[in-house]
């Protein structure tokens, strides 16, 4: 059974084309800016329990929406602490060809997540810092894994997307978001670079959760900024970038 | 550019059975230049256009700042000839004629009823002329006169309890819809021909069938020949067919202008004419004499009168029709029988003047969607709703399927209709809701506890039990179908007796196949209360009375909306019994009955009139629109949404099922590109599901919050509601309200 946070049947943001979007529940990062805080901890009363049979089914009565580019995305929380439990889901993907997408932080790196990775049509992996440093300030966690997850993809040769989230004062620093990109510029596996600007569209959840808001009076970045980091990403990237 | 065509060679058109008789069909299949490629051949205004519509423009922020109306001619009795002609700018415009002398003028209807007249004129600041007062009191019944004289106390007590509202009893039933290109294709002498030819055959025993009948065609005759009259003002003679694109535009526009002096109908819709247009427009292309911009320019010029055709109309009409409609239906695309699309260049340009004139409700454009019509199409359809939200879609496939026919058209919001050969007897709807609560409380009224439905026996106290509660529901809605379809009777008899189409039917075949459109409302309501009695335990709180007041429910349970058979199956089951028991009853005329799961705007009335229901919706609280889930309880995605109302079986709601999808455009792709490429997978994914209507919204909530604190900057922002489109700030603030409130799907 996998434990399941929610269900969006209609996601348009998670992969090419229309999808179907598991939040799986739980996550080890802690990341500042985190909008799903609700997806974090292991198990919640108010999550679901979910059978691949039954999330299948789900896919099937969406089939027709999904068309040739959409599928089914898995995200977070972090999928990848239910590898053994997904790996079983896109099997059945693979052999019903339903197009298959995992949103992963890349925390966890052994063998279960690189035999999951394996049955992924795209990885979206997010590399939310490049400096060790900044990394655990950002999220309580090494990013020593992460990169590990993105050369594992890159050797392997399966097609993965690239997403960095823009938040001023934490991860806007010119040199970073330069050596953010160089370390990437060689990756053939990489199709697309997802620049995302940081929004406050989760706060209201920390105040319902009753935690405290690390960003509190962090503004969204200006327009002047998203065009300059995703100039500096374009260098190295070219036009696999896009702001999103 | 036009030039006179004495000089011009032209194409002929391809024989066929449309010469011989009256088959508008035969003529644009054998006619038609189907087009597969894109939009790129469009073109924007000209400069005629432009100052043409900056008139318009200016003369419709001056009705706005009237309050609505900009102007009343209080004494003419309007016939097809009663008005000199009337222009916006007669060196303009290059299709002419207005219902009054004056654009935006709106006529008195007193053969509707002489008090709604009245009131209407005094809601908007003016006195009805005295002698038109004295003439329907005095010497003429009206239709409403009619009615009222036949209702029976069980119909009155229907209608006044609000289980029965917006019957078509004090305003004009509308939803026939005459072919109005029989005008351009044979002129009007042909067509009184081959009327008199069917009345010469309505002979033999004079059956009151045969009579009326022989009365009708007589009436339609002279309708023919008023409207040579009326053309000759403007300096027409349609007595002969068209001969150029400008003509056939003109002539068309002309046998719609006869009906729309004569009549306010709720809804008059137009039919199926672009194709139609297309291939004259073609053929002057052809001959040089009509350029693009020309051929654009006479589409735009057309669309501007459809957007300037007005009804008069009292504050409580306007209160369930919200917004100032006029259902200007136009069916746009789909294809023949026999695979071919019917795409023409100007199925492109009526969409095109929702950018040369900017978004608008009027024309209803609606889209008759399949999978297979050409990709360029399908793109630029997509294009268009998410930049104007003005267009809506309903099932090509499904619809031809059903019916057989595939020359059809779109009368109001969501009701298919073969053009020329069916029309339909409006009928309003019932309000399921209220028949919940019925059967709650001993078939009374939860407001009055006045007794409605007779014979419902006492509920045990304590929880609802199901069984209990199925057996009175049922026995309610077998009463209420009965009633329903009785008082529909007597409403239509005297509308044909008082206030005949002639205009309208004139441009129909003689033998026209007959629909009774029945309606209800409160789908998702009824869906969700029922899902709480059955699978939740279901306490009613009764007052002193004895009457259902408030509901404690304990436990979980299933809501409509979330793609979850258990809960979407009393939804279908419902609207299945009811089709049936309405499937029972004698009808008037021998009338079809059809159904509709549609509410237009009423889901505010209705739910104000309505008690507190089990589903947790309180007291006075607006419905959904149409079949659409209740705001806010489809929680599992827009596809989980959308895959509960295409449960519904089209089979037992022929008259349609509406439904209104907002969606927020970012939610719909992060760009244009993305957003137009996921609204078509949504579009066959949804029609692929046999589902019937779609309207779509692609706006942000916060825009419509701004257009209610500044309607002044937003005099063009349209929004689809239920099967029609409206401007948004022509809305009553509940309406407004009840909008922004409904479920807008969107992803953090």
């Amino acid at each position: 059974m996998l434990r399941i946070h929610s269900i969006d049947t209609f996601g348009t943001h998670d992969g090419p084309g229309i999808r179907l979007v598991v939040f799986t529940q739980g996550c080890q990062f802690r990341c500042v800016y985190c909008h799903n805080p609700d997806t974090q901890d292991l198990e919640t009363s108010a999550m679901k329990l979910l059978s691949v049979e039954q999330i299948l089914a789900i896919l099937r009565k969406g089939k027709s929406y999904y068309g040739a580019d959409g599928g089914l995305t898995v995200s977070g929380g972090e999928p990848t602490l239910q590898a053994a439990e997904l790996i079983e889901l896109f099997t059945a993907c693979k052999q019903h060809n339903v197009h298959t997408c995992l949103d992963t932080c890349g925390a966890i790196f052994d063998q279960t997540v690189q035999q999951l990775y394996d049955l992924t049509d795209i990885v979206l992996l997010d590399v939310k810092h490049i400096d060790p440093i900044w990394h655990q300030r950002l999220t309580k966690a090494s990013n020593e894994n992460v990169l590990k997850n993105a050369a594992y993809r890159e050797q392997t040769g399966g097609a993965m997307w690239l997403r960095y989230v823009l938040v001023p004062g934490w991860t806007d620093q010119e040199e970073h978001l330069h050596a953010w990109a160089r370390y990437f510029q060689a990756y053939r596996s990489v199709t697309r670079v997802e620049l995302i600007p940081y929004h406050e569209l989760g706060v209201y959840k920390y105040r319902s959760l009753g935690r405290p808001y690390a960003l509190e009076g962090v503004s969204p970045p200006t327009l002047a900024a998203i065009t300059q980091a995703a100039t500096i990403f374009r260098n190295y990237l070219g036009d696999k970038v896009v702001v999103v | 550019m036009i030039v006179t065509t004495m000089f011009v060679m032209k194409r002929q058109f391809q024989n066929g059975k449309w010469e011989h008789e009256i088959n508008t069909r035969d003529f644009i299949a054998q006619n038609i230049t189907p087009y597969d490629g894109d939009a790129s051949f469009l073109v924007g205004p000209t400069e005629a256009t432009k100052k043409l519509w900056e008139q318009a423009r200016t003369l419709l922020a001056t009705e706005t700042k009237r309050g609505g109306v900009l102007d009343i001619d209080i004494q003419i009795i309007p016939s097809i000839t009663s008005h000199q002609p009337g222009y916006l700018d007669k060196h303009l415009e290059k299709i002419v004629g207005f219902q009054t002398d004056a654009p935006l003028k709106r006529a008195i209807k007193p053969y509707g009823g002489v008090r709604v007249v009245e009131q209407a004129c005094a809601e908007n600041g003016y006195a009805l002329d005295e002698k038109v007062i004295e003439i329907f009191t005095k010497y003429r019944k009206s239709h409403n006169d009619g009615v009222f004289d036949a209702y029976t106390k069980t119909m009155r007590q229907l209608r006044s309890s609000g289980i029965l509202t917006g019957l078509p009893d004090n305003y004009a039933r509308g939803r026939i819809i005459g072919d109005y290109r029989r005008v351009a294709l044979y002129g009007i002498d042909r067509l009184i021909e081959a009327k008199q030819a069917d009345k010469d055959l309505l002979d033999g025993v004079m059956t009151d069938e045969v009579i009326r009948l022989r009365e009708e065609v007589s009436e339609q005759i002279r309708a023919l020949s008023e409207m040579k009259v009326m053309a000759a003002s403007y300096g027409f003679d349609i007595a002969r067919p068209a001969e150029t694109a400008q003509e056939a535009i003109q002539w068309t526009w002309l046998g719609f202008l006869a009906a729309l002096k004569e009549q306010d109908g709720a809804a008059m819709s137009l039919g199926n004419v672009s194709s139609f247009f297309d291939i004259y427009l073609e053929r002057d292309l052809a001959a040089g004499v009509l350029d693009e911009a020309g051929a654009q320019e006479l589409v735009d010029h057309f669309i501007m009168k459809c957007r300037m055709i007005r009804h008069l109309r009292m504050n409580a009409y306007n209160e369930l029709f919200a917004g100032d409609p006029t259902w200007i239906t136009e069916a746009v695309g789909g294809f023949f029988a026999n695979g071919q699309h019917k795409i023409t260049k100007t199925s492109f340009r009526f969409l095109q003047s929702l950018y040369n004139l900017g978004p608008s409700p009027e024309p209803n454009l609606t889209i008759l969607w399949s999978s297979k019509l050409p990709a360029g199409f399908k793109e630029f359809c997509a294009k268009v709703s998410i930049d104007t939200s003005s267009l809506q879609y309903e099932n090509d496939e499904l619809m031809r399927e059903v019916s057989a026919c595939d020359d059809y058209c779109i009368a109001c919001c969501v009701s298919m209709m073969e053009t020329g050969k069916e029309m339909q007897f409006f009928g309003a709807r019932c309000n399921l809701a209220k028949a919940l609560l019925m059967a709650l409380n001993e078939g009374k009224d939860e407001n009055s506890g006045e007794i409605i439905v007779p014979g419902i026996e006492r509920l045990t106290d304590g929880p609802i039990s199901y069984e209990d509660f199925q057996v009175r529901f049922e026995k309610t809605i077998a009463y209420l179908a009965k009633a329903y379809v009785n008082t529909m009777d007597v409403i239509h008899y005297m509308h044909d007796k008082y206030y005949y189409e002639r205009a309208q039917m004139a441009l129909m075949d003689t033998h026209v196949k007959r629909n009774m459109a029945f309606g209800i409302a409160g789908l998702s309501v009824v869906a969700d209360s029922i899902s709480a009695i059955k699978y939740a335990k279901v306490t009613p709180i009764r007052d002193e009375q004895g009457l259902t007041k408030e509901f404690q429910v304990e436990g979980d349970y299933p809501l409509y909306g979330n793609d979850d058979d258990r809960v979407d199956s009393i939804a279908t089951e419902l609207v299945k019994k009811f089709n049936a028991e309405l499937g029972k009853q004698h009808i008037y005329r021998n009338a079809t009955p059809t159904l509709s799961v549609l509410t237009i705007t009423s889901n505010v009335v209705y739910g104000k009139k309505t008690g507190a229901t089990p589903d947790g919706r309180k007291a006075g609280e607006a419905f959904a629109p149409g079949a659409n889930p209740m705001h806010g309880r489809d929680h599992s995605g827009a596809i989980a949404s959308l895959n509960s109302v295409a449960k519904i079986d089209y089979r037992d709601a022929r008259d349609g099922v509406s439904n209104t999808f907002s969606i927020v455009p970012k939610t719909l792709g992060e760009n244009k590109a993305t957003q137009v490429k996921n609204l078509l997978a949504m579009l066959d994914g949804y029609f692929e599901q046999k589902a019937h209507h779609l309207n779509v919204n692609v706006l942000n909530r916060e825009t419509l919050e701004d257009a209610m604190q500044h309607p002044e900057l937003y005099p063009q922002l349209t929004i689809r509601v239920s099967g029609y489109a409206v401007n948004f700030v022509k809305l009553s603030k509940a309406h407004q309200q009840e909008v922004i409130a409904r479920t807008f799907h969107q992803s953090m």
